[in-house]
């Protein structure tokens, strides 16, 4: 089935282009924009994996309210996606389970 | 509206009522104020603990201990009618000693508890050289801890879905969003009203803190008080904490709930930094590795405090067919609450010393 998944950006700002790094892509992104938005209008349909039962999972509220859109940032695993901007050089990495507790980050 | 009882509050202490009662063939509804209560079974900590319960009260040991070897069976007829997972774990739990002076203190209660009974009453203290061997992940400021085989935890949230699902299933009904504010007894029963009129043969207070105004109603003196807990919740990861205790858990899901603060603060259910910052760093000196996580939510909730921290249930002498059932530790209560205290209020049989849970111990 093709995929009907499709978001972009409502508000075409004239910000400056920044690339991010997300498994082994470079993704285009706005600057201004979260990291949750850069991905999401680049049709990527899953951010991570929950630990409850493996399904997949992406950003739903966009606000910092439902945690669906937990993922690495460089490095350091379980932030929201939704809250924080995009900055050049960015690594972003899916979530797939629980973080260990034992990672000092 | 008309049944035979009417569950007044539809806390854990109403539902496990009502599903009790209904599970030996009685017609039950609830009744519950909603969302703007107080509702403590919506805001705690989810343990089925046994440890240090009944200090001063032998029978209330014996309660408890009864009440957790129910749970297993209580547990898994939920989930098979539900298909609702409780996340029930009973390993044992340990209560975390940080000083010497804490481990003395917690020997010397449980000891006090265990000369009380004549029935086994396990537990040990142990080391944090050996505790080390149950739980590796411990930091050197934990001095020791007590080990009670029979303590255990329990997703509370979903055991009030479960109870609601099967109840309802089986045509139970729920009146939500009325506060009832007048209970008058009349020839063959009570009538019940707030906002709408209700009538029952018989009527069971289980509304936690609003107990004490409509105890009055019926002749039932209910001294309980607010006593406020905050809680913390840190994010998930993977599972590591084997045991509970009274300071942390890790729920079934993975995150690390924090928190064993005790408030007398009347009817204020707010968060406040210097509580919750206390109790995180207790918790850190006891898993250091907790340091690294972060915080997802915090809350506060009350607890449903009698004078003496036991449960009362009573049938009201001035008006009989008005029950009052209400208790700190509701959750770890579930079972015995739904499986023998409903044998009582259904007219069946009465547990052994009942009376000493009677409100009457208040009185002068
Ligand atoms: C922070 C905290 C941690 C706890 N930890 C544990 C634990 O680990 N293990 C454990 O076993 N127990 C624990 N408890 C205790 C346990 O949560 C309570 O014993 C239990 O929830 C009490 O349930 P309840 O149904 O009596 O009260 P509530 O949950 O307060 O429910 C009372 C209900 O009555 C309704 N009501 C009130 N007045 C009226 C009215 N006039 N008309 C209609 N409805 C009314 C309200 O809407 C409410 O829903 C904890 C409590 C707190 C606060
Ligand atoms: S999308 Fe809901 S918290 Fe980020």
């Amino acid at each position: 089935m093709a995929s009907v998944f499709r978001f972009s950006r409502s508000i075409n700002r004239d910000t400056r282009l920044v690339s991010i790094q997300f498994e082994n892509q470079v993704i285009e992104a706005r600057e201004g924009e979260t990291i949750a938005a850069a991905l999401l209008a680049n049709g990527i349909d899953f951010t991570r994996k929950t630990p409850v039962n493996g399904q997949a999972r992406a950003p739903f509220c966009m606000v910092g309210t439902c945690f669906e859109c937990l993922m690495e940032v460089d490095q350091i695993p379980n932030l929201q996606a939704c809250m924080i901007e995009v900055q050049e050089g960015m690594v972003v990495g899916r979530m797939y389970g629980p973080r260990n507790p034992d990672d000092d980050t | 509206m008309e049944s035979e009882f009417a569950i007044v509050g539809g806390g854990i202490l109403g539902i496990s009522i009502a599903w009790g009662l209904q599970r030996i063939g009685r017609d039950v509804m609830v009744i519950d104020e909603g969302d703007f209560a107080f509702r403590a079974s919506r805001g705690n900590f989810g343990l089925v603990w046994v440890q240090g319960k009944g200090d001063g009260l032998p029978d209330y040991t014996r309660w408890t201990l009864r009440s957790a070897s129910l749970w297993p069976d209580f547990a898994d007829e939920l989930e098979d009618t539900t298909g609702i997972k409780l996340e029930l774990s009973q390993p044992g739990g340990i209560d975390f000693c940080l000083s010497n002076d804490e481990a003395e203190n917690a020997v010397a209660r449980l000891s006090g508890i265990r000369d009380s009974l004549s029935i086994d009453y396990p537990f040990e203290y142990i080391e944090n050289t050996e505790l080390r061997k149950l739980t590796p992940e411990i930091g050197p400021d934990v001095v020791g801890g007590t080990y009670c085989p029979k303590d255990g935890h329990v997703n509370p949230l979903y055991l009030l879905r479960a109870l609601y699902t099967d109840f309802q299933s089986r045509g139970g009904r729920v009146v939500n969003g009325v506060s009832v504010d007048k209970i008058k007894q009349e020839n063959s029963g009570f009538r019940l009203s707030g906002g709408v009129e209700m009538f029952a043969q018989k009527v069971v207070l289980c509304a936690g803190l609003g107990n004490r105004k409509l105890g009055e109603m019926v002749g039932l003196n209910v001294p309980v008080e607010p006593n406020r807990g905050q809680i913390m919740i840190c994010e998930r990861v993977i599972p590591f904490m084997r045991y509970p205790s009274v300071q942390i858990r890790q729920v079934g899901e993975g995150a690390v709930q924090i928190g064993d603060s005790k408030e007398n603060v009347g009817f204020d259910d707010r968060t406040s930094p210097e509580v919750i910052s206390r109790i995180a760093r207790r918790a850190i000196k006891i898993y250091p590795l907790l340091s690294h996580l972060r915080t997802i939510r915090t809350w506060a909730a009350l607890r449903v405090m009698s004078p003496d921290g036991f449960p009362i249930y009573q049938q009201s002498d001035a008006h009989p067919g008005a029950y009052v059932v209400t208790c700190h530790s509701g959750i770890t209560l579930a079972a015995i609450h739904a499986l023998v205290l409903t044998r009582w209020i259904g007219g069946e049989d009465q547990p052994k010393n009942l009376e000493s849970f009677s409100g009457k111990r208040f009185s002068i």
